[in-house]
């Protein structure tokens, strides 16, 4: 299991990785939990699974590496992107991003099951971006924005919303 | 990176305060809500006073805010004193010690959005057990200033946080799922001492008020 970090302010770490490894922990999940920088070829390919961990809305830089992403096209394992890391999966593919603020609790819905997710739920948002699908398949949607998506032959998941927060069950489900 | 910690004197507010400077970020100022509401939803209220000699002991400029502690009105009394903040220590980013509450997190990440500056919350998501165990392991000599459920009483009032506490609180948990960080508003606490600060503070007075399983101590220190 590959845990990637897109903050570029260390001390974002806390917010956005530590409780992603929290869970993988309590799941005893062995894990490598690496920044995007310092991702090697070896570490993606030798990964069953991957999560791209997301970051503040101010610290963004990831935005214009997206190079670093590249290998999201050939990895053949499962992804799951949460918040930037859905941005990143969808920009690699070439679909794009509308500005569209969401902070806080908010309701979705789910379209299509997803990891025993369906119905309306409750998910807390921290995001001034969301892409607008083309290529993905759309799972969920609130109000505004599209929360989840899936590419459509590929076990390559982005969730807008942060499931490390009150969706626990999300990212378990997804590295068992 | 300059930041202004949002500081009420408990052990969250503080242990964020610690783990910023571990981290390198320049601590420019505490921010502290004084409400005059003891309901209020956003700021933690016994013992606020005493944050002044918190911030001597760590040698770090204080900005004290008046509120009513208004539901909605007392988050633009947040907005004005983070902005004070922006103005007199040119800080980048705020600093909060929040854990679960969705509610208080976002609304200060409303605020920072604004003000086009960045908002750390480094304790989010803790453990609740993993925070008490780090607070005993980093010598932070925190005390209960108030408890506020069941079947927490007055002689809860002014216990320390140490493995004994820890033994106590885990009991509760277990039997009535109590949050033994006190996330759930169980209780609220003071820190004496921690290795920010230059010298332990000591409790010269104490007031202690309440009733069945709400109590509260307003205390002096120096």
């Amino acid at each position: 299991m590959l845990l990637i970090q897109i903050h570029n302010l260390p001390f974002h770490y806390f917010e956005f990785v530590k409780p992603i490894e929290s869970i993988l922990s309590a799941q005893n999940v062995s894990y490598e939990s690496l920044h995007y920088k310092k991702v090697s070829e070896y570490s993606i390919y030798d990964a069953e699974k991957i999560i791209i961990c997301g970051t503040s809305l101010k610290d963004n830089a990831f935005l214009n590496d997206v190079s670093y992403f590249q290998w999201i096209k050939q990895y053949n394992g499962s992804i799951l992107g949460i918040c930037g890391g859905m941005h990143l999966i969808g920009l690699t593919y070439n679909e794009s991003l509308i500005k569209q603020q969401e902070i806080g609790l908010h309701s979705i819905t789910y379209k299509k099951e997803f990891f025993k997710e369906h119905g309306r739920k409750e998910v807390y948002e921290l995001h001034n971006l969301c892409l607008k699908p083309k290529v993905f398949t759309i799972l969920a949607e609130s109000e505004k924005c599209v929360q989840v998506i899936k590419h459509p032959q590929k076990p390559i998941y982005g969730v807008l919303f942060h499931p490390e927060v009150r969706n626990k069950n999300i990212i378990a489900s997804f590295i068992t | 990176m300059k930041a202004g910690v949002l500081f009420s004197g408990g052990k969250d507010s503080v242990y964020a305060t610690y783990l910023a400077k571990l981290n390198d970020i320049d601590v420019a100022c505490l921010i502290t809500l004084n409400s005059e509401n003891k309901e209020s939803y956003m700021f933690h209220t016994p013992s606020i006073t005493k944050v002044e000699k918190q911030a001597e002991m760590m040698d770090i400029p204080l900005i004290i805010y008046q509120t009513k502690g208004e539901k909605e009105k007392e988050l633009n009394d947040l907005h004005q004193a983070i902005r004070q903040a922006i103005d007199r220590y040119d800080i980048d980013a705020v600093i909060t010690g929040a854990i679960e509450s969705a509610y208080q997190a976002s609304r200060v990440q409303k605020i920072c959005d604004e003000e086009h500056i960045d908002c750390f919350n480094p304790l989010w998501q803790k453990d609740q057990f993993e925070l008490l165990h780090e607070l005993i392991e980093h010598k932070f000599d925190i005390i209960l200033t108030g408890v506020f459920c069941y079947p927490l009483g007055q002689s809860w009032i002014g216990r320390m946080i140490n493995q004994e506490f820890l033994t106590d609180v885990t009991y509760l948990h277990e039997k009535y799922a109590i949050n033994v960080a006190g996330e759930g508003g169980e209780f609220e606490t003071f820190v004496l001492h921690c290795p920010l600060y230059e010298r332990a503070l000591s409790v010269i007075h104490k007031k202690i008020i309440g009733k069945r399983n709400a109590w509260s101590m307003e205390i002096e220190v120096e």
